[in-house]
């Protein structure tokens, strides 16, 4: 039997073994570091590997010493946060030259809830700037590379936590999902990627990009994994008003046999290279004692158009706060007006700035019912349409990309960057809970490339997407 | 479609300044972004008037401050310029 080392790891089997004390805090933590440190400068998956914090790790193992089964399964697990979640002390970057040298000042709560539960955290790890991109190629310090093909793209805009966790460089993270950054990458680097209902976890302490939009999740090695990191963060909470109780959405019953839904008409025409893969999974699902139906969601053809109004105008909103005179960076000219001009022009790179603009466009006088309006109306109306289609289905089933992993440079023009989306947008827009699960790899110039299948459910039915996501793995 | 002169108007309102390199292709860029989110046109809506907005604003009380100056230290740090606990700015009255 090969066994595993302790950074290869799950949360479950670390958790077990930690208990059954074959592995120590210390061992465990220190096997993540060493091959953080090793790998790092080839992938640069992190921004910053954070020292031992011998204190932390010695109260993990003190925990799990007397507290046992009952300690919490995160205690003493070393996880990745995403460099836009505020770790007190730390540098929270959000891979911006804006904000390279900003101090976090508080926890955020989801990093909170964290260390309440004994997790230890390793380091930050590389995005888009502000969570803007599909690549990580718009991050301010170089791209992440993917580790299963390093010319490769890990995905993005949660690229470093995806690259991390896959080349077990920590045993799970955080990421941040505004439009698919956190399935995205999961679905290119082999793992799991959840974005939970939107107000079921805490933004306070998250770099905001699009507030409608944003949702803080897990990226992990396995479902059951993503399980665990998701309920220890999820909560409502009052530093974030947009937080919701349990159970405000009715609850659904989830049944051994899913019924799940594919919105064929959208799948044939975007499905690309993934398809095989596709069908292949839905076939298994089928033989396990699932239903496939047929669903049809007319409105998705103008999501993407949609959600792009919506982030770009949240997105400019959002960061006119970074101006140069109380934090990040800060230029200084002759007048106040060149000040601003200064630190914002020399603090954002350029796809920060280009959305910047396109938000200042579609909220203009004159625009604004064009754009802003007519995205607000179409996201009411696929939120209606999902409902709808989950009268006779419990999930809605279709391929997180239309293409395995790209190459860098491959995608300059930002438009077909923006198209990579396309398929996981809608879940940010009605607010819906969604998950990527890995459905087997296609070959690449020799090399086999993850991709991966996205399920969506009903608002706070993240319940739903477990049990489809379990069944996915056990089919494989 | 977009032309240079809104691409400076636009940069010149979010406070950003374009170089002349990076605003023709901006504009280039932007004629063919707002073109795929112009589809919008094209989408015909039911009349929504009547209907709950699906997101809406959460208000609440004012209460329970934290304790005066709790903060003040954390954040007086990330100031760039400061004098004691406070921000240094430019001056932006002119007295001529």
């Amino acid at each position: 039997m090969v066994v595993k080392k302790p950074n290869e790891m799950t949360i479950v089997e670390a958790a077990r073994a930690l208990r059954a004390r074959e592995l120590t805090v210390r061992e465990l933590w220190d096997a993540c570091a060493a091959a953080a440190h090793a790998k790092n400068p080839e992938l640069n998956a992190y921004l910053e590997i954070f020292d031992i914090d011998e204190r932390a790790v010695e109260a993990a193992q003190v925990r799990i010493d007397t507290e046992k089964e009952s300690a919490p399964l995160l205690c003493g697990i070393p996880l990745a946060l995403k460099d836009n979640i505020l770790l007190e002390g730390k540098v929270a970057s959000a891979a911006s030259r804006m904000l390279e040298n900003y101090r976090a000042t508080y926890d955020a709560t989801v990093v909170q809830k964290l260390k309440e539960a004994g997790a230890l955290f390793i380091g930050r790890t590389n995005m888009d700037e502000f969570a803007m991109g599909s690549s990580t190629e718009h991050s301010a310090f170089g791209p992440t590379k993917n580790p299963h093909d390093t010319s490769r793209v890990p995905g993005g805009s949660s690229g470093g936590s995806a690259a991390a966790v896959a080349a077990h460089l920590c045993i799970a993270a955080l990421g941040s999902d505004t439009g698919g950054s956190i399935r995205q990458p999961a679905a290119h680097t082999g793992l799991v990627g959840l974005k939970p209902t939107y107000g079921v976890v805490s933004r306070s302490g998250l770099i905001a990009m699009g507030s409608s939009l944003d949702q803080v999740g897990p990226l992990a090695k396995t479902v059951a994994d993503a399980r665990i990191l998701h309920e220890a963060i999820s909560g409502i909470d009052p530093l974030d008003a947009t937080t919701i109780p349990e159970g405000l959405y009715p609850a659904k019953k989830v049944q051994k046999s899913l019924r799940i839904g594919v919105p064929w008409h959208l799948v044939k025409e975007e499905i690309g290279r993934t398809g095989r893969n596709f069908r292949k999974t839905l076939d298994t699902l089928k033989s396990a004692g699932h239903r496939i139906v047929d669903v049809e969601i007319p409105t998705s053809e103008y999501a993407l158009a949609a959600y792009y109004v919506v982030m770009f105008a949240e997105v400019s909103t959002n960061l006119a706060r970074l101006d140069g005179i109380r934090y990040g960076h800060a230029a200084r000219g002759k007048t106040l007006l060149d000040d601003y001009l200064l630190s914002r022009t020399e603090g954002f790179g350029e796809e920060t700035r280009r959305r910047i603009l396109l938000g200042t466009f579609v909220l203009s006088s004159g625009y604004i019912d064009a754009y802003y309006r007519k995205a607000d109306a179409a996201r009411a109306v696929l939120r209606r349409e999902y409902e709808k289609a989950f009268e006779s289905c419990d999930v809605v089933a279709f391929p997180t990309t239309p293409s395995p992993a790209f190459k860098f440079g491959e995608k300059n023009d930002p438009l077909s960057m923006y198209l990579e989306d396309i398929f996981t947008v809608t879940a940010n827009l009605t607010g819906m809970p969604a998950i990527s699960v890995p459905m087997g790899t296609v070959e690449r110039e020799g090399k086999n490339l993850p991709v991966g299948i996205h399920f969506t459910a009903p608002h706070q039915a993240e319940n739903a997407l477990f049990t489809v996501g379990r069944a996915v793995e056990d089919s494989r | 479609m977009a032309t240079t002169e809104e691409v400076k108007k636009l940069a010149a309102l979010a406070r950003i300044k374009i170089s002349e390199a990076e605003l023709g292709k901006f504009t280039s860029e932007f004629d063919a972004i707002l073109a795929y989110v112009g589809q919008l046109e094209k989408l015909d809506l039911p009349k929504s008037g009547k209907e709950k907005p699906p997101l809406r604003n959460v208000m609440r009380e004012d209460g329970e401050p934290h304790t005066t100056g709790a903060y003040t230290q954390k954040l007086a740090e990330q100031f760039p310029t400061r004098s004691g606990d406070a921000l240094s700015v430019k001056q932006i009255i002119s007295h001529d």
